[in-house]
């Protein structure tokens, strides 16, 4: 079943010319590239039940390190006299990663000293901190952001092909799905999901939750890290606009969309959400008027989202009951 | 395992969707397509509206034509994101086969798909954003400005204030890329004495902290740079605090335009602007485009519309010259460099790096004949001003 | 000196004007434990409707009126048709559901009203400006919103600590059931509560407008800022929302007024400006993170 369901993924990008429109095949990395930073964001919310309002900053610091690093190639001086620029992929993304995973582990680290609606409040804050850091970085365009001149390099591929590179995501996609789902079926994922359910009972069975939660949140920003550093490719342009607390803002509403802690949900409503905004706005410029109510009538009409609403309709109540394993089978 | 599926087959069954509602085929009979990006939504709709509305107009006046070729507008919403347009761009140029770009309102947005654009080969024309960049260094053959350079609004407010002889100046502006550029540029042309210069926050609502540091420094004016809703709030509470009294106010165009003039009302009067067309320049051109925008949409034009109104009759200029065949690329860029069309602003050419040389004015709100404020005409600022970036661009 | 006292009073004032923007909310947020992105929603329609009435009538207090009432409909609207199916489920699931309605109110709003700001003015009345510190004309609109501000802290923390309604909204955040058993109609209760909420955000919105731009979009800034109003005094406490607003608005004013200048002593102009800037932009969420995690659940919060 998987391998069909891949095959489709697989196909887009080979059907799209086939239907004439192979301008679509960028549509579809951006869908693929958001599902990454959705699914990430669902190991947080949807697994350890801690809610970010400041996930589109590690989305934009991942960007970042990438567009930073393609200006200092052009730049006189390294940066801090040390790190020379690059525009290699092997090089920048781990780089992107590394770095948003470190940026998640100091404000994790601080912010999972709060819980509940503070928790969504202390992420809001750090995240609008690092925004409007960008926002003063005037080196690098400030608010106006900053263009890269070209895709990063990969070996032997070619990224400027617009199919590479949507293989190229969807394979990152399709490892974070798979890291993720390894996680959650060993004991990490026991004690996460103990942890959202009750966490003063795995406290008593003498599990420090903070760890659990902070590498969580670790695992959750270096993979929106990695969106980031793809997102920063794709449009080959980061500006402050990745890391303003709408852009977390719309990461929870795909999650929400898709079905909260599903995993493969988050997918769906990625690419159901930036569907809905492009079909609509080259319909009507009052597309957000009827958006608006049909994010309403799915939170009304579906119990966990797009992804309840397909998996109740394939297979009744069982499929419901089944749901709440978690994301694995 | 299986739970894949549905996410996946999901997306197959929309991807076929999108495809068939997102574009259509092109033949060669058909009208030449002029994409439009633009920005519809959010408090800074109204901008994008009135370029829309206008570049419409100049479309309707000639029946469907521009120079007498026909052609088809279409417009998207960019929402102020810059990935939004970047997404628009690529369907205008490989779905649409667009060869003519534009719409723009906002810098941060032109900066992200502009290169894009010229790289394709297709033509970029700016109705209003022209940032520093793109006027030097990074000029190009197929991208035009016809509104302005970013900078040349300050620098036309700078020499305004140096005209009107005030030498102890308190400037202010939005702490971001445009606002720092707005300061840069007022001082360049302005040689007094900086008494204060505040930069305030993007998603500021209270300017009490600063107006009273404008009362205590006591300069003979204040030049403010904040731009829409910003600047509507400002002025409002600027007046409130009664500063307007003691301390004139000068702005670069953006700061005050119809639209701030109505939500502001008396607030706005006395308040000086330096600007580059107003509604009452008498050259034929404008006139009657004031009176037919007027007509049909109900509303006074702001410089926004005047911008949308110049770059269609530009691009019909040079349309007429190619006989609609976009694809002569370089007799339709040579055509456009020519600039042959009646612009509202009266004498208009293009410097080196394809951004206007035209005159600059000063004007003032004030009390108008049905008791509102109005913008009148008061006097020349500049004479065929270029930018300062132009010995920059090597074209 | 003269310019300290005059900022201290432009940040208490600031801080109650946040005050009344967050009282709606801290009344559906910290009291019911409803997550409502819409309420900025609700304060732009109080607004608008507030400068459509003006408009048309030239009265001050209508205006008022209209925006209130017209608020608390949409209020009751949305409570009725949406929200009130959502109180059992997830926070998330109204953090979904109100996002898209701000989304519609956003655009139903450029609909009706078009794209471009709507005229608001001080009421002749309370034009102008007094002296009543030596030296420092302050603006006599800026002392009717201190007034009201105060007025609404007071009538809402009275309805909440001595009335019968105040007991049973305390009694409903704790125990829902309890209530039940006592056969009081918890959703009337909610929805009167609601309805409460959104008439403030409706006043809040109307009193704004003379001083703010109003604007398509004007909710959403001042949804995060009384956000972090409510989270710093404490979810769910009336007092904790003034002391939040307060510290606020006093922190963003002064630095703002200060720092800067501060900063030019000590390093080169073009430096100083924008680490100026870039600092005050930060100074409340840095606020909000220190005290978050100097006391995790707010200064004053309402249980324990």
């Amino acid at each position: 079943m998987l391998i069909i369901g891949l095959a489709v993924l697989l196909a887009y990008p080979l059907v799209m010319p086939l239907l004439g429109k192979p301008f679509l095949v960028g549509l579809g990395t951006r869908m693929v590239i958001y599902a990454l930073a959705a699914v990430s964001l669902d190991l947080l919310v949807g697994f350890g039940g801690l809610v970010s309002f400041g996930h589109a900053a590690f989305l934009g610091l991942g960007g970042y390190v990438v567009g930073v690093l393609a200006f200092q190639l052009g730049a006189d001086a390294p940066l801090f006299g040390l790190i020379d620029g690059t525009n290699q992929a092997w090089i920048a993304w781990p780089a992107a990663v590394l770095v948003t995973a470190l940026a998640a582990l100091v404000i994790g680290a601080l912010s999972l000293r709060t819980d509940g609606v503070h928790f969504i409040m202390i992420t809001l804050a750090f995240a609008q901190m690092l925004y409007f850091l960008t926002v003063s970085l005037k080196v690098y365009g400030g608010d106006d952001g900053l263009s890269l001149r070209r895709r990063n390099l990969l070996p032997g591929l070619d990224p400027r092909d617009e199919a590479t590179f949507y293989y190229v995501c969807l394979a990152c996609l399709v490892v974070f799905v798979a890291l993720a789902r390894r996680i959650l079926a060993a004991r990490f994922g026991t004690v996460l999901r103990g942890i959202k359910e009750n966490q003063r009972r795995v406290s008593a069975l003498g599990i420090e939750p903070y760890g659990y939660k902070l590498a969580a949140f670790v695992l959750a920003g270096a993979g929106a890290g990695l969106a980031g550093a793809l997102l920063a490719n794709q449009t080959r342009f980061v500006s402050p606009e990745l890391l303003h607390w709408t852009k977390s803002g719309e990461l929870l509403v795909m999650v929400i969309l898709g079905g909260i802690g599903t995993l493969y949900g988050p997918i769906l409503g990625a690419v159901a959400l930036i569907l809905l905004e492009t079909v609509l706005g080259a319909w009507t410029e009052h597309w957000m008027v009827i958006l608006g109510p049909i994010l309403v009538v799915v939170v009304l009409f579906t119990r966990r989202g797009l992804y309840g609403l397909l998996t109740e309709k394939r297979s009744g109540i069982a499929a419901r009951g089944a749901d709440d394993g978690g994301g694995h089978d | 395992m299986r739970r894949m599926l549905p996410s996946l087959s999901a997306f197959a069954v929309v991807a076929g969707l999108v495809a068939t509602c997102l574009s259509s085929g092109a033949s060669a009979a058909d009208p030449v397509k002029i994409g439009m990006i633009t920005t519809l939504s959010g408090p800074g709709g109204y901008l994008g509206e009135d370029v829309r509305d206008s570049f419409q107009l100049a479309i309707d006046q000639e029946g469907g034509k521009l120079g007498g070729v026909p052609v088809s507008l279409l417009v998207q919403d960019d929402a102020l994101k810059p990935a939004t347009a970047k997404q628009i761009v690529e369907t205008y140029l490989q779905g649409e086969h667009a060869k003519i770009l534009t719409g723009i309102i906002f810098s941060n947005v032109a900066g992200a798909v502009v290169p894009d654009v010229v790289e394709s080969g297709a033509f970029y024309i700016s109705p209003n954003a022209a940032p520093s960049n793109l006027a030097g260094k990074e000029c190009n053959p197929n991208y035009f400005a016809v509104a302005w350079q970013n900078d040349a609004l300050h620098e036309a407010a700078g020499q305004n204030v140096q005209n009107h002889g005030y030498k102890r100046m308190f400037i202010l502006a939005p702490n971001y890329q445009a606002g720092k550029d707005a300061l840069t540029g007022f001082k360049r042309f302005y040689k007094g004495e900086i008494v204060g210069e505040i930069y305030t926050k993007l998603d500021q609502t209270d300017f009490s902290a600063e107006l009273a540091q404008i009362r205590a420094a006591k300069p003979d004016a204040v030049f403010q740079f904040q731009p829409g809703g910003l600047g509507i709030t400002f002025l409002k509470q600027y007046v409130q605090a009664g500063l307007k009294d003691t301390t004139p106010m000068f702005v670069s165009a953006p700061s005050m335009d119809w639209h701030i003039m109505e939500a502001v009302g008396d607030a706005a009067i006395g308040v000086q602007v330096a600007s580059h067309w107003n509604v009452d320049f008498d050259n034929p051109a404008s006139q009657q485009f004031v009176a037919a925008f007027k007509a049909k949409y109900g509303r006074m034009p702001t410089y926004y519309a005047s911008q949308g109104y110049d770059t269609a009759r530009l691009i019909g200029s040079a349309l007429k010259a190619v006989g609609g065949d976009v694809d002569k690329a370089d007799a339709f860029r040579a055509a456009l460099r020519k600039a042959d069309f009646a612009s509202v602003r009266g004498p208009f050419k293009f410097a080196n790096n394809q951004h206007p040389i035209q005159d600059w004015f000063a004007l003032s709100v004030d009390k108008g004949a049905d008791g509102k404020p109005t913008l009148k005409t008061v006097s020349k600022i500049f004479e065929q001003h270029g930018d300062a970036y132009a010995a920059e661009c090597k074209m | 000196m003269l310019l300290i006292v005059e900022q201290l009073l432009n940040g208490l004032q600031f801080g109650v004007m946040l005050f009344l923007l967050a009282a709606g909310l801290t009344l559906v947020f910290g009291i019911m434990g409803l997550i409502n992105l819409a309420h900025g929603s609700l304060y732009m329609i109080g607004a608008f409707a507030a400068a459509a009435v003006g408009r048309l009538t030239g009265s001050f207090i209508l205006a008022l009126l209209g925006g209130v009432t017209a608020a608390a409909l949409a209020g009751l609207a949305i409570e009725w048709l949406v929200l009130r199916r959502l109180y059992q489920r997830d926070h998330l699931d109204q953090v979904l559901a109100t996002y898209g309605l701000i989304l519609f109110f956003n655009e139903a709003t450029t609909m009706l009203f078009g794209r471009q700001p709507l005229f608001a003015d001080v009421p002749a009345a309370l034009g102008g400006s007094i002296e009543f510190i030596p030296g420092i004309p302050y603006p006599v609109y800026r002392l009717a919103i201190l007034l009201v501000g105060g007025l609404v802290a007071a009538l809402l923390y009275g309805l909440i600590a001595r009335t019968r309604i105040g007991m049973l909204v305390r009694a409903g955040t704790t125990d829902r059931e309890m209530l039940r058993a006592l056969g009081v109609d918890v959703r009337l209760l909610y929805t009167a509560v609601f309805t409460l909420g959104a008439l403030l955000a409706g006043l809040a919105g109307a009193m704004a407008g003379p001083i703010f731009s109003v604007q398509v979009g004007m909710g959403e800034p001042v949804l995060i800022q009384t956000f972090v109003v409510i989270i710093i005094g404490g979810v769910g406490s009336i007092r904790g929302a003034m002391a939040g607003a307060l510290l606020v608005g006093l922190v963003d004013t002064m630095t703002r007024a200060f720092l800067p200048g501060l900063l030019r002593s000590m390093m080169p102009l073009s430096e100083a400006d924008a680490l100026g800037g870039g600092v005050s932009s930060i100074a409340v969420y840095v606020l909000m993170a220190g005290i978050l995690l100097w006391r995790p659940r707010g200064l004053l919060p309402a249980h324990g």
